[in-house]
């Protein structure tokens, strides 16, 4: 069972975001693994290990070769890593990456399945794991919040509006999944140290057989016209509970008729 | 301008979807042609309220036991062909996604998702979104050939009906859909949900990692939320630690919820819960951090441990009976 696992390499969400000259987010510090993402890697981890072998590995598209992100996911015990890092990705939306990235997965070679987070912390479009399965031609299982495999299909339920779905198709398959899916584990210290010489093979937009007209500011086929501050919530009471707050809430609610 | 919705089924499965009806009132106002194409059974039934809410036209396709997003993005592939409309829209929901994120691939057009304004400039749709946590507003305008395709998030337009007949409707053939068709809907479960529901509820109490425990949920999100007839839900935190589920995500990865009364129990208010929720009439906030963000856009704040405040609203409102 040979996994691939996309991975988004990510300002720290904690902090501040802001945006360059382009309008487009800065990504100019250090980056970190997308929390989102090591859902997808635990899982991956974890069904290669029940399908009793085969490789996980992690795809990542990212400016200046970034590879921090990729190091924590490796330490969690992914085995490789293709890179794709190349000025002329500077400006890409989300179909752009899908193409680059359905083009990684063919690049990667027998890969049974492609696990993908739902959206990205930074980015959130939320389209590109059904954009890379229509690329490449394969079934989508989004919204999984758990997954089998077995028979050569895999089986997810599949979030909707009103429960879960039973879903299942024949792999290679891509399947997006929800947070919360697994629980990711920590990278110990011996997988901290594995990680550094375990393989990244970095590719560039040609690499793919790809031009740098479909990717990038070129691809992207959409432009920022305004950019504004909203309008700002002003903040109202505040209290410090001092064991009758509560009191407090029920005449805020009573006033709104809402008791 | 022509505009498409790709129309969904409430979950009830007998009306249209409330995000549906939103879209076609805001493609009536800019639009010259308005046509719904719809996935799902009982096309007939969903005429009478698409076309009150300003579609003309209706493209029926059945789904049988395939994704409903699948067949929708082949449907529109080979309809927009014949068609040709401008722009298309999306709810952002999970087979709206599906949809959009297909057919963008076999048009080769770019998307813009998380929309929650609409304009059209010319013979251009620009799009608006909200990001840092909704504190900066976005215009993105579409360049290069259309269709345009954008996904807006719910509750960004009122659904108001503008008094048009039933739409007509025209069943269409389910297109061949390849290997991505193989993808099959084996079973539909449904989670009996008590009260209201997340999108609908006039009061919505959510708990966040404050809590301390998944087992604190129960009694204090659910058990408030139960008394003031609301809807519970949750902070991207504890979903990502499991105590519940995605479907109870409020916020920029989850859902948008503009209740009348808005309760965060132990929420710090990151900018990712935000902009799910500050369109709230009133927002109440109980978290012990007095320095906790969630207090900026909070008209009652009170810096206080839910444990101790909750169960003591909770009795006041059970004697109040």
């Amino acid at each position: 069972m040979n996994i691939a696992v996309f991975v988004k390499q990510i300002p720290d969400p904690a902090m501040p975001g802001e945006l360059t000259a382009e309008h487009t987010l800065k990504r100019e510090g250090k980056l970190i693994l997308d929390e989102s993402d090591s859902y997808g890697v635990e899982m991956a981890l974890q069904l290669a290990d029940k399908a009793g072998g085969g490789e996980v590995t992690l795809i990542s598209m990212a400016p200046n070769n970034e590879v921090s992100g990729l190091r924590t996911a490796l330490a969690m015990g992914a085995a490789k890593a293709i890179l794709i890092s190349d000025d002329a990705l500077a400006g890409s939306d989300a179909l752009s990456t899908a193409k680059v990235l359905a083009k990684a997965v063919e690049r990667a070679g027998d890969v049974d399945l492609v696990l993908a987070a739902t959206e990205s912390t930074d980015g959130y479009t939320g389209t590109t794991p059904a954009q890379v399965a229509e690329l490449l031609g394969w079934p989508s299982l989004t919204f999984a919040k758990h997954i089998e495999l077995g028979d050569g299909k895999a089986t997810i339920q599949r979030q909707t509006e009103a429960g879960y779905d039973i879903v299942e198709a024949p792999l290679p398959a891509v399947v997006s999944v929800t947070a919360g899916v697994v629980e990711p584990r920590y990278p110990s210290f011996k997988g901290i140290m594995a990680a550094k010489n375990k393989p990244v093979d970095e590719v560039k937009v040609a690499d793919l057989g790809l031009t740098t007209e479909q990717v990038g500011w070129a691809g992207a086929r959409q432009q920022i016209t305004n950019v504004a501050a909203a309008p700002a919530r002003e903040a109202g009471e505040k209290i410090e509970d001092d064991g009758a707050a509560h009191e407090q809430i029920v005449a805020f609610l009573e006033k709104l008729k809402v008791i | 301008m022509k505009i498409w919705i790709y129309a969904e089924p409430a979950p009830e499965g007998d009306k249209p979807a409330t995000s549906t009806l939103e879209l076609l009132t805001k493609a009536r106002e800019l639009g010259d042609t308005v046509e719904a194409v719809y996935v799902g059974p009982n096309a007939d039934a969903m005429a009478p309220a698409l076309g009150e809410h300003g579609a003309t036209k209706i493209y029926a396709v059945d789904r049988g036991d395939a994704l409903a997003g699948v067949v929708g993005a082949a449907a529109l592939a080979s309809l927009i062909e014949a068609n040709q409309p401008d722009l298309v829209l999306f709810a952002q929901s999970y087979d709206g996604r599906d949809a959009l994120a297909r057919l963008s691939a076999k048009l080769d057009r770019p998307v813009v998702t998380n929309g929650t304004d609409l304009k059209v400039d010319g013979d251009k749709a620009v799009v608006g979104t909200a990001i840092f946590g909704g504190n900066t507003l976005v215009d993105t305008k579409f360049e290069g050939p259309g269709p345009f395709l954008a996904a807006i998030r719910p509750k960004s337009f009122a659904a108001e009906p503008g008094g048009g007949a039933a739409a007509t409707v025209e069943q269409v053939s389910a297109p061949d859909l390849g290997r991505a068709g193989e993808a099959k809907v084996l079973e539909h479960h449904v989670e009996e949900q008590e009260g209201p529901k997340l999108e609908e509820a006039a009061v919505v109490v959510s708990g966040g990692r404050g809590l301390g425990s998944a087992e604190a949920y129960e009694p204090l999100v659910e058990g408030l939320a139960h008394l003031l007839k609301g809807a519970s839900g949750a902070s991207r935190a504890i979903v990502d630690a499991g105590w519940v589920p995605y479907a109870k995500q409020v916020g920029q990865t989850g859902k948008t919820v503009k209740p009348k009364v808005y309760v965060a129990l132990g929420i710090s208010g990151a900018t990712q819960h935000l902009v799910g929720m500050k369109g709230s009439d009133n927002i109440i906030a109980i978290n012990k951090d007095g320095e906790a963000p969630i207090f900026s856009v909070a008209d009652l704040g009170v810096v206080g441990d839910v444990h101790k405040v909750v169960p003591k609203l909770i009795e006041a409102l059970q004697a109040r009976g």
